[in-house]
This record gives structure tokens, sequence and C-alpha cells, in this order.
């Protein structure tokens, strides 16, 4: 294809090892059947991040075909999903985890992979070990068995959620197949208003686009309030893509970029710095290049967000209420709105500031980052949280937390009455003891809501870390723009 | 993998839109490290219903699954097709499906069909009003019959072409073997290493 590209397509043709049905030989081969249609391109990974859920079942396929992993240098373990954040040094408390941790550890040294263990300052959750330790880049290829994944697009990089059978075949052959996406381009125009954060912004987008509005796709966000977030806020950004639907989401790298990624660990140095930046100014998209959807939001009218569903696109401003059921004119929102409504115990019309909540969760991969641990802290700072909820702040990482340390906030949280825990996934989905109790509300500023998402029976609502931090104090959401 | 060609059997509607994978499979059976027997677990908490239409017995032995919009949206859990397959069922139709789940099907061998959402109503309609109502989905004429009633469907040639081969999508990669060192010998040695 020639002529004006987008981002998400100059990375792919970049890593197309093969294109079986582009080959007349090849198609031969494959039988006339497979004539025809989309590509399903083999492609080149550049970064496969693993950790010990999605993996055990794939490790077990290789030594079951007697393969080998084909790159261990480009493949990187953790363990964040299901390690406990208190008491590291005691025995797992549950002993299933505990064998799927020590699974993961003899697979890393059975494969020759390289494994940031629990005891490592640079563990923490994949989506945030990643970009800390520069192995994050514009025009990569990266997969994890994870679909936050699309969490590194805020790189420009072109990054996808797989299962474990993928995972697998990543391993094996250092590749992946796949359907050509379509493109979209989701534009946010003009200036947030103080206190509207990143999470904010993806919150009106899905609310906008809908829960399955980037199935197919790849999301490219743009216009000014994207250029004007930070790396941290365009990962947050980019993190809840698939809860739109879509199968990645990226931002086009810039200075912010650059500035960001300069003097990270595995980033080039000296004269690779500045070939390497050469490439990168390549990569964003060509004038006149088209999209096969587009949308466009004002930023100014975006509000902070609260979700009052069991789907991350059930969500109204702050200062809204409670919709009706009624209010929406297809059939199958107005059931699933209905539903969510008493799964989450809510009554159509309560002001969303009316809602009393019982637990508080800062951090995964999408609000786990100092940025939000420090807009949090600036909230916080000097207050009490309210009687009778819990609090907790879990940063991303081992050095997500040391950093925190050296600036204080963990003081900050401690003095509020916040727990200040160790690095993971925790509530996000509560695999570890980190879960709510049936009944229980929680203000998180995780990405999903689903039903028994942080615990069977427990309800959640995703705001920024700044509402949850007001949320805190309050008891009840507040519009935090009106307490900073 | 074993080669798909027809589904034939009882349809289970679950008439419910956005079915996300922490339904279909709770986190905490996800600390598993077999790949089967998740099939008891699925839809753990709606099964606490008695009215949810797995409990229903008229269902048992369904070999496809009839659903709405986005079903298996969220997480990349493979468990979720785990799961399903775990409960018999070897094909789904809906009106669209979340691209991760999707993938994960295929490399399951579990059958996805995206019809119309007013075909996947009427199908939702007849398997309601009668439980015992057989659907045929045969992969090769790409065609959904339940009696007289008849839609074909789409589905990329690749995959089919594979799922009635019962190709093991590993050795076939493994054959381009020669094409991934062509292509990592001329790829940019700035990209970087995990090691070290
Ligand atoms: S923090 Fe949550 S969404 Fe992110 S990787 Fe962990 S479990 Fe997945």
């Amino acid at each position: 294809m020639t002529g004006p590209k987008t981002l998400a397509e100059k990375i792919w043709e970049a890593h197309v090892v093969d294109s079986p049905l582009a080959d007349a030989a090849r198609r031969e081969a494959l039988g006339d059947e497979a004539a025809g249609g989309v590509p399903t391109d083999l492609l080149y990974i550049d970064l496969h991040l693993v950790h010990e859920v999605t993996s055990p079942q794939a490790f077990e396929g290789l030594r079951l075909a007697g393969n080998s992993v084909r790159r261990p240098d480009l493949t990187l373990a953790t363990i964040d999903h299901n390690v406990p954040t208190i008491g590291r040094d005691l025995p797992n408390p549950d002993p299933l985890s505990a064998q799927q941790i020590d699974v993961m550890r003899r697979n890393a040294e059975e494969f020759g992979i390289p494994l940031y263990d629990v005891f490592d300052m640079r563990q923490g959750i994949v989506h945030v070990i990643g970009p800390e330790q520069g192995l994050t880049q514009p025009g990569m290829t990266i997969v994890c068995g994870d679909s936050h994944t699309s969490t590194h697009g805020a790189f420009g990089a072109l990054a996808f959620g797989i299962g474990t059978s993928e995972v697998e075949h990543v391993l094996a052959t250092q590749t992946m197949r796949q359907v050509r996406p379509r493109t979209m381009s989701v534009e946010v125009t003009g200036e947030l208003g103080p206190g509207v954060m990143a999470k904010d912004v993806i919150l009106a987008i899905i609310n906008e686009i809908g829960v399955d509005g980037g199935v197919g796709h790849v999301i490219e966000y743009r216009g000014e309030v994207i250029r004007n977030l930070s790396l941290e806020g365009r990962m947050t950004v980019c993190n809840m893509s698939i809860e739109g639907g879509a199968r990645a989401g990226l931002v086009a790298p810039d200075e912010t970029t650059f500035a960001y990624m300069q003097g990270r660990r595995h980033v080039p140095q000296g004269e690779d710095w500045d070939r390497a930046l050469e490439y990168w100014r390549s990569l964003p998209t060509d004038q006149g290049a088209t999209f096969d959807k587009e949308v466009v939001l004002d930023g100014a009218n975006i509000p902070p967000f609260v979700t009052w569903g069991t789907n991350p696109g059930q969500s109204v401003t702050v200062n809204d209420a409670i919709p009706h059921p009624d209010s929406f004119d297809e059939p199958t929102k107005r059931e699933a709105a209905a539903r969510a409504l008493e799964y989450q115990a809510l009554e159509a019309g309560t002001p969303i500031r009316d809602i009393p909540i019982d637990r508080v969760f800062l951090g995964s991969c999408t609000n786990g980052r100092i940025e939000d641990l420090r807009s949090a802290a600036s909230v916080i700072q000097g207050k009490r949280v309210a009687d009778g909820v819990n609090a907790m702040v879990v940063p991303g990482s081992g050095l997500v937390k040391m950093q925190a340390e050296q600036e204080g906030l963990d003081q900050v949280f401690l003095d509020a009455g916040f727990e200040w825990r160790d690095a993971g996934c925790s509530m996000c989905l509560g695999m570890n003891p980190d879960i709510l109790a049936p009944g229980e509300r929680c203000a998180s500023t995780s990405n999903r809501n689903f039903e028994g998402r942080q615990g069977p029976g427990g309800r959640t609502h995703l705001v920024s870390p700044a509402m949850a931090a007001a949320a805190a104090i309050a008891g009840h959401f507040v519009d935090v723009r009106e307490v900073i | 993998m074993d080669a798909v060609t027809n589904v034939t059997g009882r349809a289970v509607p679950m008439d419910r839109s956005n079915v996300d994978t922490d339904q279909i499979i709770p986190a905490k059976y996800l600390k598993r490290i077999e790949r089967t027997g998740y099939g008891p677990f699925a839809f753990e908490a709606w099964r606490k219903d008695p009215d949810f239409v797995l409990n229903n017995a008229s269902y048992d032995g369904a070999v496809i699954m009839l659903a709405k919009h986005n079903f298996g949206s969220g997480s990349s859990r493979e468990h979720a097709v785990w799961a399903i397959e775990g409960l018999g069922v070897r094909a789904l139709i809906a009106p669209s499906f979340a691209d991760i789940f999707r993938n994960n099907c295929f490399q399951g061998g579990i059958l996805t069909v995206e019809l119309p959402e007013e075909d996947v109503d009427e199908l939702m309609r007849r398997a309601t009003d009668d439980p015992t109502t057989e659907i045929e989905i045969d992969l090769e004429t790409q065609t959904v019959r339940a009696a007289e009633w008849e839609r074909t469907f789409e589905i990329d040639p690749f995959r089919k072409y594979r799922l009635q081969r019962g190709l093991d999508d590993i050795s076939m990669t493994i054959e381009y073997d020669a094409d991934v060192a062509a292509f990592e010998a001329q790829r940019s040695p700035l990209f970087p290493s995990t090691g070290v």
C-alpha cells in the first residue's frame, strides 16, 4: 500500500513477516479455499510480556511439543496478578497462587526468560514496568496475555492483548497471526478543565462510542487534549481502549514521549538515540491518511465521570443522577441498565453525590503510576478518610512505590488513614486476598466494573485518582473540582 | 486441535448483551494451571439464580450457545473459552463478539458465527419456545439452518481453511522459520532487548 498512512498501518506493515494471501505461491500451497478476504498476516513481535496467570498452559504446551522460546531476549516475565500486597515475606496464604507463582519462576528459569520476581524492585504490573524500564518504545509491536496491553500504545507502539494459545505461539515463534485491523480516529479537541484527568477523558470516550464501539479497530487518540496529556495520562487513556472494544489504542510519539523515555534503562543512548529519534519521528500518521471510523469529542465539555453500572460505558458525570433504564432508546441498553441497577443496588434518580462508599482502591495499570499517586495525595493532604471507609493505595510497581516514598507521598496517605501496600494488580481483579466483601461499594481507579470483578457481590464505581481520593475523604462521591 | 466441519444440536439462548469474561469464568479460577476442568465454574455467579438459562435442564447437552452483542468482552483469559468448551458448547452464534475472545475461540476450535441481530433474535425465539430445536452450522457452505430457516455467514477464509483441517497454528508457523529468520536479519538493532 502506498500513499498516506496512519501510525498503526505503518507499524503493522513494518512487521509483516508473511502475508500468505498476498502471495500466489503460498495461496496455492494453502489451497484455494484460503484465497481472498482480509489478509491474516504473520506479524513479528518486538516485545512479549509474560505473567503468572495466563502463561502456565502456554509453557506446558511448549514442553509437550518440544519447542523452545525463540527469543527469550525479547521476552520479560513478572509476577503481578495474584501476588499479595502485604506480608510478602510470609508464606503465601493461598496455595493455588503460591503454586502459580512458583510455576512462573520455574518456567522463566527453564526457558531462560528474564523475570522480575516478587522481591525485585522492578517487579510490578506488566503494563507499568515495560514503560518504566524503557522497554516500551515507539514503532514496536508488543503483546501480552492480558487485555490491557493497549497501555503501551501511549508511546506510539502497536500493543495487543492475546490469549494463552497465542502466548504459546509467540513464545515459540516470536510472531503472531492476526487479521489486519481497521483504523479509528478519536480526536479530543480543546482543553480540559481543572480537576479533569485522563481517566475522565477515556470514560467520556467509552460513554460516547459504547463498550463495543471499537471492535475490530485500532484507535488512534488525537487532538489537542491528547497532545497536552502527560505520557502517563496517555497510558491511562490507551489502557482502557479494550473497554471500548478496540483491539489496541495508540498515540503518535512526540517530544513528550521522547522526554519521558530519555535515560531509561533499555532506551538507546548516544548516537543510537539520534538514529532512533529519526525513526520515531517518521511514525506519526501522514497528512491526508484516512481512518475507517472517526469520532470527535470536545475536551472542554468533559467533567469528572463516575460509572454507575456494570460495564465501563455505563457512566454519568459526577453532578448527574443515576439514569432511569427507560431513558435508553435501545431495548438491550434498557435491559442492561435495569440489571446493572439491580446488581449495584442503586435507584434511578439518585444523585451520584449521594452514593455512600465503603472502600477506595487506588492502583492498577490504569492509575497506579506516580502522577496518579501525586494527584490523589494532593487532594487528601492534611485530611482524614471518612469514618467507616477503608482506603488502600497499591502502587503499580516497586519503583513507583519507592519514588512515592522518596517524595513523602506514603506519609500523606498514611496520615490520612490510607493503607500503603506493595505493588501488584491487587483489587483490580481480586485474585489475591484484596477483595470486596459481598455488597461492599468501592470507588476504584481500576478499569472494570463488571459484576464481581473486585470480589463476588462487590460493587465497583470507576473514577479518576483525584475523584477516588475526594470520595475517600467525604465517604461519598463529590465533585473533586470543588475540593481542590 | 480437532477439525471442525459441522456443529448440529440444541442451542442454549444467553439472552444478554456484553457478557464479559469475568462472568464466563471468575478470576479466582484462573489460578489453576490446567487447560481443562473449567466447565463446572462457568457462569458461577449467574448460576446461583435458579431461573438462569443454564439451570434449565431442557438445554442440557446443548452444543450451541446463542448470545447477544459483544459476547466475551473484557479480559484476554482463554479460560473463558475453556469454560465454554467445558459446558459442551462447540459453537457460538451472536451479532458480534469481542475480538480477543473470538481469537481465543478460534484457537480452541470453537466456531464463532456472526449473524445480524434480527437473525440471532429469531434463533433465540425458536430455542426459547422449543428447547429441542435443532440448529445446524455447516462450515463448508457457511450456512446456519433451523428446519426451513436458513442464513449464510461470513468467515475469514484463512481461518475457515485451518478450522476445517484442524491445523495447529504453531506447527504451521514453524514452517515459515526461514521467513522469520530473514525478517530478524534485517530488523533494526535499535529495538530493545530484555536481557541484562
Ligand atoms: S492491574 Fe488489573 S487490568 Fe491491569 S494487568 Fe493487572 S489485573 Fe489486568
